[in-house]
């Protein structure tokens, strides 16, 4: 309890991403509260790469992680000019109002 | 030791807060800002656990980039008055979906954990063992020599996702009044310059 190992960190990672995916699952409103959970889904994924890479002496996770940051910050650029633009020609982007493909 | 513990049990609870915070709460601004207390307090920790050069990536990147646009996004979208209200509404199988998925997610997250407990001990490689440098310092002698092909591989997909983010938000706004190098050089004193009668108490429009 006193000593924080690994598995302190890989529990805050499995939190964190639990609440990302309960995020994309329970919220009903708005599109950009999707995307914050996809954000915080890929830091969960970065606090486990860099726990590993700490704990087990390896500095390749670090490398791994800046490229999951690019990724993460491109996906965030791409989605919210899809979003932007979804308003710009529909006016809402509320989850309940997109249903183009009567999914 | 302690002080170690202390400041761990410290940043993650306000990590887990957050983050639940920002998947409950009622304004979406209020969320962004949830959402960048968490990159900090997240940031915080990866300083603390000895990787200070991703928790400063994370802070100037996450906090002062996206955290930043995520904001920009929703005060210029006006989505102020569709406040999210994810409990009440038409009964839906999303919830129960939702929480059953999630939750098996979080159980298999936790066994994974656990049995890593379980295991002896960490094969410890050899590339952090010499830690006379700084952790930046070891990053740049492996990123710009082993995987400079995945550095080069992350700087194209940084300009493709500027390329289309711009592309994705142009538009040619009608009634706009550019200016044209060809058109202005390419002009001639015959073509220019034109005589007009005026009229008495008439005037001429000049601009058309």
């Amino acid at each position: 309890m006193i000593e924080i190992g690994l598995g302190h960190y890989l529990t805050l990672g499995a939190i964190i991403f639990f609440l990302g995916v309960m995020g994309i699952f329970l919220n009903r409103k708005n599109v950009i509260v999707i995307l914050m959970s996809i954000e915080l889904i890929l830091l969960a994924v970065n606090i486990n790469l860099i726990s590993f890479s700490i704990f087990s002496g390896n500095i390749v996770g670090q490398v791994f992680t800046m490229l999951t940051l690019t990724v993460a910050a491109a996906e965030a650029a791409i989605g919210l000019a899809i979003i932007v633009i979804y308003y710009r020609n529909k006016g809402s982007i509320r989850v309940e109002d997109i249903h183009g493909m009567k999914g | 030791m302690i002080a170690h513990s202390i400041f761990f049990y410290f940043f993650s609870v306000i990590a887990i807060f957050s983050s639940l915070m920002v998947i409950t709460s009622r304004s979406t601004v209020n969320s962004v800002f949830f959402l960048i207390l968490d990159f900090i307090s997240v940031g915080c920790l990866f300083i603390m656990v000895g990787a200070e050069f991703l928790g400063m990536i994370i802070l100037i990147v996450y906090v002062g980039a996206v955290a930043v646009l995520f904001l920009f996004v929703v005060m210029m979208l006006n989505v102020a008055e569709q406040k999210q209200s994810w409990f009440i509404g038409k009964k839906s199988t999303h919830i129960p979906t939702g929480l059953i998925v999630s939750v098996l997610i979080f159980l298999e997250l936790l066994v994974v954990v656990g049995g890593w407990k379980y295991k002896d001990n960490l094969m410890t490689s050899s590339s952090l063992s010499l830690s006379n440098i700084s952790n930046t310092h070891q990053l740049g002698l492996v990123m710009y020599t082993d995987y400079i092909l995945y550095f080069q591989l992350a700087g194209v997909i940084l300009l493709l996702s500027m390329i289309g983010a711009i592309l994705l938000t142009f538009r040619k706004r009608p009634g706009l009044k550019r200016q044209d190098y060809f058109k202005q050089i390419s002009r001639d004193p015959s073509s220019s310059i034109e005589l007009k009668e005026v009229q008495s108490n008439k005037g001429v429009k000049i601009d058309d």
